[in-house]
């Protein structure tokens, strides 16, 4: 199934997911059953669907943290499955934010966010540069040095949205990035993930059960037992 | 900085579980530094013994044991006429038993001998050894055990001694043995005509290549090696040295062990955290290297920690009386060099197995797990 939307102008396709099949426990749980997927440089898709339909499963076989049973995946326009090293597309092409934050609770708001940087073997003080760029965004640059555990929900969430984009990565996986805040919070988050996405031209690829939030992004994709059944075209 | 911060915040986020694996190393290193020191000054000593103001030591070829080699003093006596020979001493070692002490080493000596001539005489006159056959120069902790003063008698096997001279010197095993006069000595022992050793003392030290050959040439059944050579090649001293090593190593081998213990429970318990760095981009060698860091810590400060207590050990048992100048409390650079590096191979060889689990982590699966 093409899932091109209609007005993709001369964009170039950052994700392509093609006929992609998982499955888990030798079979006997079919996640996925034959995805198809496009998402075009810059835009915003939400993946939307309920619990267990198998939306993260696909952004973790999009980011190379998983492989496929069947199917093909492109990133940026090289096949994951062609390339040496995939370490370079989680250090440089793709970040990722999880529904719970995932931080390191002893280290501090700074060092969390810096992880990424220091994997990828950033220059220290280009990263804290840029980790100061994003703090001041996300007005979180009173609280660097401040421990994860002293944060708030959503303070730890705009936190994980740092550390994510601290690469500067071309594609932003956001798996359920506003599942574990209030509604009013997770609004404020999601704003300034757009924002920031918007504002760096980052694709992004959201999985949300929140209809409204999805609303806002350029694309739907609507996910249900491992398929694309339907695309709501927002713009 | 991050990379040590992470290190550092794991190990200190477990500070008891951290500590008790750096009392392991540290006790291990500790006992390996105590007994390896105590056996390397007890072998330091017996050489100090033989090669004091000699270069080369004469004995029987192939003996087990120094107290079984015989040396007839006519063999010493011609060695000192060589024209390369500054001077040849007999020496003879015995063991023999008083009330209440089993073991008394004894030395029968020639009133020339450097044991009598370079020790601090702290009762009794140096020029009158070996004048009467029944007198024996006592050394200070031998008169202090044994009770005994100058003009007193000491009961010695079934043998009763005039004390004639109570000495000291550096040495923790001449202090507490007896010297007696070669001739007195070789009666004794039932060892008539013979010594133990001969220590030699050459013109130029360059001619012990040719002092060897020569005593090779002359008496087949004696071999000559040079102080150094003995203690390297003498078979006591090299078992004193492989047990030490032994019961050292396998006290480093339960200390490595209780690092790999800590490294599994400390891999085990933050897999979720390895599989965030994971994602965020950390290679497998990465993560290695924050495990294999996190237990080289543990193993160098614990063998730090180590070093400083086996020093601390050494010192106080040097304060102990009974134990003065059988110790040497110094710690040799090597040896600390060779103890931290082997706490530091233990460590990392205990940490290959949760090393090698955290570098395979799948974060996939860890992350799906909440």
């Amino acid at each position: 199934m093409s899932l091109s939307p209609p007005n993709n102008g001369q964009r170039a396709i950052a994700v392509r997911a093609l006929d992609l099949w998982k499955s888990y426990d030798d079979g006997a749980v079919t996640v996925l059953q034959g995805i198809d997927l496009e998402c075009f440089e810059g835009r915003s898709v939400a993946l939307c669907g309920p619990s267990g339909c198998g939306k993260s499963t696909l952004l973790h076989l999009i980011a190379g943290l998983d492989q496929p049973d069947r199917g093909r995946v492109w990133v940026n326009g090289s096949e994951l499955d062609r390339r040496r090293n995939l370490l370079n597309l989680l250090r440089h092409e793709i970040g990722i934010v999880f529904q719970l934050h995932n931080l390191i609770p002893d280290l501090t708001l700074e060092e969390n966010c810096l992880i990424p940087a220091v994997a990828a073997g950033t220059n220290p003080h280009a990263a804290r540069q840029r980790l100061g760029e994003l703090a001041e965004r996300t007005g979180l640059h009173k609280r660097l040095k401040h421990r994860v555990q002293k944060l708030s929900g959503g303070e730890r969430q705009r936190t994980a949205l740092c550390r994510a984009l601290m690469n500067r990565p071309k594609i932003l996986l956001a798996d359920e990035p506003t599942g574990s805040l209030d509604e009013r919070t997770g609004g404020m988050v999601f704003d300034l993930l757009l924002e920031l996405v918007n504002a760096e031209g980052v694709t992004l690829l959201m999985s949300t059960h929140d209809r409204a939030l999805a609303s806002r992004c350029d694309r739907i994709v609507e996910m249900h037992d491992g398929r694309a059944n339907e695309t709501v075209c927002v713009l | 900085m991050i990379f040590l911060k992470l290190i550092v915040t794991n190990l200190l986020r477990h500070r008891v579980r951290s500590l008790i694996s750096i009392a392991g190393v540290a006790f291990s290193v500790a006992a390996m530094i105590t007994v390896v020191s105590i056996l390397q000054g007890a072998i330091g000593m017996f050489s100090n013994i033989l090669s004091n103001d000699s270069q080369i030591i004469v004995f029987e070829r192939d003996v087990s044991d120094l107290f079984f080699s015989n040396v007839p003093v006519s063999a010493a006596g011609e060695i000192a006429s060589w024209p390369i020979v500054a001077h040849a001493n007999p020496v003879l070692f015995g063991v023999v038993a008083s009330a209440g002490h089993p073991i008394i080493t004894c030395f029968g000596v020639d009133a020339s001998d450097a044991r009598i001539q370079k020790a601090t005489w702290l009762q009794g006159e140096r020029g009158t050894f070996a004048q009467k056959p029944n007198e024996v120069v006592l050394g200070s902790r031998a008169a202090q055990f044994l009770s005994a003063r100058v003009g007193e008698n000491v009961q010695l096997g079934h043998s009763t001694f005039r004390v004639m001279g109570v000495v000291k010197t550096e040495n923790g095993f001449e202090n507490g043995g007896v010297f007696m006069p070669l001739t007195t000595a070789q009666s004794f022992f039932h060892k008539e005509g013979t010594s133990s050793v001969a220590t030699v003392k050459l013109r130029r030290r360059n001619d012990a290549a040719a002092f060897k050959r020569m005593v090779e040439a002359r008496y087949p059944d004696l071999t000559a090696l040079e102080d150094t050579e003995f203690t390297r090649s003498y078979s006591q001293f090299r078992i004193l040295k492989a047990t030490a090593w032994a019961v050292g190593g396998c006290g480093l081998l339960l200390g490595g062990l209780g690092v790999a213990n800590t490294m599994i429970m400390s891999v085990f318990t933050r897999i979720r955290e390895i599989a965030i760095l994971r994602v965020n981009g950390f290679s497998c060698l990465q993560i290695g290297a924050v495990v294999f860091g996190e237990a080289a810590g543990v193993s160098v400060f614990g063998a730090a920690v180590g070093l400083l207590v086996g020093a601390g050990v050494l010192k106080a048992l040097k304060m102990i009386p009974a134990l003065d100048g059988y110790i040497d409390p110094s710690l040799h650079p090597l040896l600390m060099l060779v103890v931290l590096l082997l706490a530091l191979f233990t460590g990392l060889a205990g940490t290959l197995y949760p090393a090698f689990y955290a570098m395979r982590v799948r974060a996939v699966e860890a992350l799906r797990f909440e």
